[in-house]
């Protein structure tokens, strides 16, 4: 790595002869560019959708952990009797910070967004929703369970977890499953680089062998392609990123009241993430060059 | 008056004797053959082309390799120059077993062997003053620092108007000639060539063989394989030759009969 270290240096300083040594390559090198950008615009995505599905995650699990719901369901004249003993029941409930029951407002705002605004909500069956937000400690949810049934039989006592816990599963998995397209586009990187140095090195194999006889050392033959390669690499990320980055601020943005929704795209130093891509690049395309390079020229005398 | 000039006979005869023991205990103490081959053999897989080869090449020296084609002489000459690794034997190139030579050394060692091709072997997209000066930049060396040597030798052999034409605007003799220049930029001490004037008329010939004998004169190991038996005679006109022939898979020291 320290040998790699100082020819990476060398290489950035640059050695303009070099480069002459070796032929210009035309469309190959385009090709090499257009590849390299398209794979930093993918990444870019793929760096967008972790750090979003990361966001959604945890925001599901935070808000959610901390609130349930218990649903009274009765007949109309039960209704207030029930929620009253079942206010109750959650008061005298260890683990339980508050109870509270939503308003006909407030459960006509929850069911707005399927019946419309002007629902006549006093005339349905509604059943009647008690917010309950926990403390830090938690309460027994099978021992409230047992208790409202008893003082309220129309009472149900949903505690989110049963559709929480597939939710933040699905969330984890997306996760995972864009880190891995960023791994997985890495290594498609480094082997289109490999693919493309290894037809460069078959395309001069003359120039290669008459350099080996005027006695250049193979980390100079090795240079000259490695330079190219890592420079297109990198400047085809940069412009792949950049683009990306763009077609991501363009992405609508989560409405603050979406609830769980939150932005696809990058927030605050996320921003700053996208950059690593190119460096991130230049090095792959060193790297598999490199390796092409100094594996070819060891079939050589 | 008879014994004093017997005495000084003596006297000068022992201090030639002297001399002579002193340049050759000079010599062996060094070691310094500059490319030494003992019992080499060579096997492309479908038999041995070259085998049983034992060679010295001193310092200076001046020697002709021929033999009919196909005979194995460029294999003989890559053996010296270390493109190919000897099947059987020993190989010493500079003092040092090629066997044991990493591939940075042999590149180093390289840089002391000049080495002229049949076909050249220029870099097409180059000019031909970038390609005589190849060498000086694969080695690391500045070569604008060597832009007067540089000149200096295009003009030594008759090239210095063609400096910026590339390769496949030249004709054979001038490639050749172009080809001599790279293998002598890096000062070698030897210089190994391989038909040199295989694709030029007599008088380029003749004109490449006096540039080779004048770095002999110089200092330098020349090795040159050829089957033109009159460029051999223009030649040992004009410089000591030792001509070796191969032959049946074997390397000879051929008469003087040329």
């Amino acid at each position: 790595m320290k040998l790699d270290a100082s020819e990476l240096i060398a290489l950035l300083k640059g050695d303009s002869q070099a480069d002459k040594v070796v032929p210009p390559s035309g469309y190959t090198a385009t090709l090499t560019l257009f590849t390299s950008a398209a794979m930093a615009f993918l990444a870019v995505f793929a760096l967008a959708l972790s750090l979003a599905t990361g966001r959604l995650a945890d925001r599901w699990a935070s808000e959610l952990a901390r609130s349930s719901t218990v649903r009274i369901s009765a007949p109309a004249g039960q209704i207030d009797a029930q929620t009253r003993a079942a206010l109750e029941v959650l008061r005298t409930t260890t683990g339980v910070a508050s109870a509270k029951a939503l308003s006909q407002e407030q459960q006509r705002k929850l069911l707005e967004p399927w019946f419309g605004p002007d629902l006549p909500i006093e005339n349905l069956p509604v059943p009647q929703l008690i917010e309950v937000i926990e403390d830090s400690s938690g309460y027994d949810s099978d021992g409230l369970r047992l208790r409202l049934s008893a003082e309220a039989p129309g009472a149900v006592l949903d505690d989110h977890t049963r559709w929480r816990k597939p939710l933040i599963k699905a969330a984890d998995r997306l996760r995972f499953l864009g880190v891995l397209s960023i791994l997985l586009i890495t290594f498609a990187t480094g082997a289109m680089i490999t693919l493309a140095a290894n037809a460069a090195l078959s395309a001069n194999a003359q120039v290669i062998s008459v350099l080996r006889l005027v006695g250049a050392h193979d980390a100079y033959i090795a240079r000259a392609f490695v330079r190219r390669f890592t420079l297109r690499a990198l400047s085809g990320a940069l412009l792949g990123v950049v683009v990306g980055m763009i077609a991501v601020s363009f992405l609508p943005a989560a409405s603050e009241n979406g609830g769980f929704l939150t932005g696809l795209g990058f927030q605050g130093w996320h921003w700053l993430l996208p950059f690593v891509i190119p460096p991130l690049a230049a090095l792959v395309a060193f790297w598999a060059t490199r390796t092409a390079a100094l594996r070819r020229l060891k079939e050589l005398t | 008056m008879d014994w004093r000039r017997s005495i000084f006979l003596i006297v000068v005869a022992i201090e030639t004797f002297s001399i002579l023991m002193h340049n050759c205990l000079q010599f062996v103490k060094k070691g310094q053959y500059v490319i030494e081959l003992q019992n080499v053999a060579y096997n492309y897989g479908g038999g041995e082309l070259l085998s049983g080869i034992s060679l010295k090449l001193a310092p200076g020296s001046f020697h002709f390799l021929t033999g009919p084609s196909g005979a194995g002489k460029s294999t003989f000459l890559k053996l010296c120059y270390m493109e190919l690794a000897a099947t059987s034997g020993r190989v010493q190139v500079f003092g040092k077993d090629v066997a044991t030579m990493g591939r940075d050394e042999i590149a180093r060692n390289r840089q002391r062997i000049g080495v002229v091709h049949q076909d050249c072997r220029f870099l097409d997209h180059l000019s031909i003053a970038a390609n005589v000066a190849l060498p000086i930049r694969v080695s690391g060396r500045d070569a604008s620092a060597e832009e007067a040597n540089l000149k200096d030798l295009l003009s030594w052999v008759g090239l210095e108007d063609r400096a910026d034409a590339l390769p496949a605007e030249l004709s054979g003799g001038e490639r050749q000639r172009a080809a001599l220049a790279r293998a002598v930029i890096m000062s070698p001490d030897v210089v190994l060539a391989d038909e040199p004037t295989g694709n030029v008329d007599w008088e380029m010939s003749k004109r490449l063989i006096s540039l080779l004998v004048e770095l002999n004169k110089m200092g330098k190991t020349i090795m040159i394989a050829t089957h033109d038996l009159n460029l051999i005679r223009t030649a040992k006109s004009q410089v000591n030759a030792r001509v070796l022939r191969i032959s049946n898979r074997h390397l000879q020291l051929a008469g003087a009969d040329l």
